[in-house]
């Protein structure tokens, strides 16, 4: 990548966090023995497991929400394999029903879609209604899901009245946290919270899945979550970059809050019939969308990738499907000329500066292409 | 197919046909096309596009336009719009 090149979708994917990267190269070295094993190597990767799942339990729970034990932790790999796994350790039999909200992760979707699945819309913000989400619940649900948050538009969702809705009707509900670890504090009142190590700058082989102590959960693979399995040298990665990304998580929140809420302004004035989409108070601090009326949205990340910046869309034309993306469909807001920025502790405010003065010029550059002009 | 209070949708002044065109071309040729009709003309944009059920209601959202509902074609569907002030 040349070095004004600016990358604004962390959502995507983002370079390891270098706490991380240090971690994983030493755990390379000390970590590549069976932690089953009884011998000098084995009983070091051992060690260096055991550490790794206290560092991770330690940090979900200085999130806050709920304290979160190392021996509630099952290591999925990765941050989709979590998130199903959840679902599909929760559905003992193939017919238990699933209630998920329209927004969910695709991971979510496609093995909620396993088997009965009830989905929940949300508003024009992207928010599910709590007591429109209690009321899909039914006396054989096995699960209930909803997002953290977003990792499209943003949207915090309202877990927390969510799990009291569930706990009433004695159904587990499983969050999913990928997008919001290591950016917000967690909410509480779950039974399984599943998280993405790739999305707080470690390795893309990690998923965490956490089970409160209770839950009628078993893994939903034979031998699933056995500790020979894991990449340990990347769980000790994920471990060490969770720490890091969380020591820095206020700092980040209150330096890519502003950032947001300026790109949230500017592009409404600089920008004609655009609209800002996502709640634009209760939100994740870092990410922001916004949809342009008659721009193809491929042809414009492919203007702004020529000036300099990589962004995301949610317009199908950009998706191997070409269907638009369903959380966009779901909130009932444009889905073509789409545009998805995710910051990340490399974004400084002069990119995002750069970002807002080059952006008209590149709308206006794809709807004179189209023949859009002045309409 | 009716609209809102089950009443049938209004029969169109104007037809776009914009099947196999993909988004935003559906919107785009709508927005072509409502300056040059009354206020309250009714205008149907045929598309087969996944995008047009969510784009056509939110262009008519965005521009004071009102969305009356879709008529299922064999391929693709009518989104039916009537031209607001």
């Amino acid at each position: 990548m040349p070095p004004d090149r600016v990358l604004l979708d962390a959502a995507a994917g983002l370079p390891m966090h270098p706490a991380a990267r240090d971690a994983l190269v030493a755990a390379l070295d000390d970590g590549w023995a069976d932690p089953a094993k009884l011998y000098g190597a084995g009983r070091r990767a051992r060690l260096l497991l055991d550490g790794a799942r206290e560092a991770l339990a330690d940090g979900l729970t200085s999130s806050g929400g709920q304290g979160v034990r190392p021996d509630e932790l099952v290591l999925p790999p990765g941050g989709c394999a979590a998130a199903r796994w959840a679902v599909q350790g929760s559905r003992r039999r193939a017919a238990g029903h699933v209630v998920h909200s329209a927004v969910e992760h695709s991971c979510v979707l496609l093995a909620a879609d396993e088997g009965d699945a009830t989905a929940v819309g949300v508003d024009r913000l992207g928010r599910v209604d709590p007591a429109g989400y209690g009321a899909a619940l039914r006396p054989d649900t096995a699960v209930a899901c909803l997002t953290a948050a977003s990792h499209e538009v943003g949207t915090l969702q309202p877990v927390e009245q969510v799990a009291e809705l569930c706990a009433a009707r004695r159904v587990p509900l499983h969050v999913d946290a990928a997008a919001a670890v290591g950016r917000v504090p967690l909410p509480g009142g779950w039974s399984l919270l599943s998280a993405d190590a790739r999305a707080w700058g470690g390795p893309s082989s990690v998923g965490v899945l956490a089970v409160r102590t209770g839950t009628r959960w078993r893994a939903p693979l034979p031998g699933g979550g056995r500790e020979d399995l894991v990449d340990l040298p990347a769980v000790v990665a994920a471990a060490v970059g969770l720490q890091a990304v969380l020591a820095e998580q206020d700092r980040e929140r209150a330096r890519l809050g502003p950032l947001v809420d300026l790109v949230r302004a500017r592009v409404a004035a600089l920008v004609p019939d655009v609209e800002v989409v996502g709640d634009p108070v209760g939100r994740l601090p870092h990410l922001v969308t916004f949809s342009c009326l008659y721009a193809d949205g491929e042809a414009l990340l492919t203007a702004l990738d020529r000036r300099g910046f990589a962004v995301s869309s949610g317009s199908s034309c950009t998706s191997s499907t070409l269907e638009p993306s369903h959380v966009l469909v779901a909130m009932g807001v444009l889905t073509h000329g789409n545009v998805r920025l995710s910051l990340h502790r490399g974004t400084t405010a002069d990119d995002v500066q750069r970002f807002l003065a080059v952006l008209p010029g590149a709308v206006a550059e794809v709807r004179a292409a189209a023949g859009a002009q002045g309409l | 197919m009716t609209g809102p209070g089950g009443l049938p949708l209004p029969q169109p002044d104007l037809v776009l046909d914009c099947l196999g065109r993909p988004c935003p071309v559906p919107v785009i040729e709508l927005a072509r096309a409502l300056p040059a009709l009354a206020v309250g003309a009714v205008v149907e944009v045929v598309s087969d596009d996944p995008a047009a059920q969510a784009d056509v209601p939110a262009f008519c959202r965005m521009r004071g336009h009102s969305y009356l509902g879709a008529v299922p074609r064999t391929v693709g569907a009518g989104f039916r719009v009537r031209r607001g002030a």
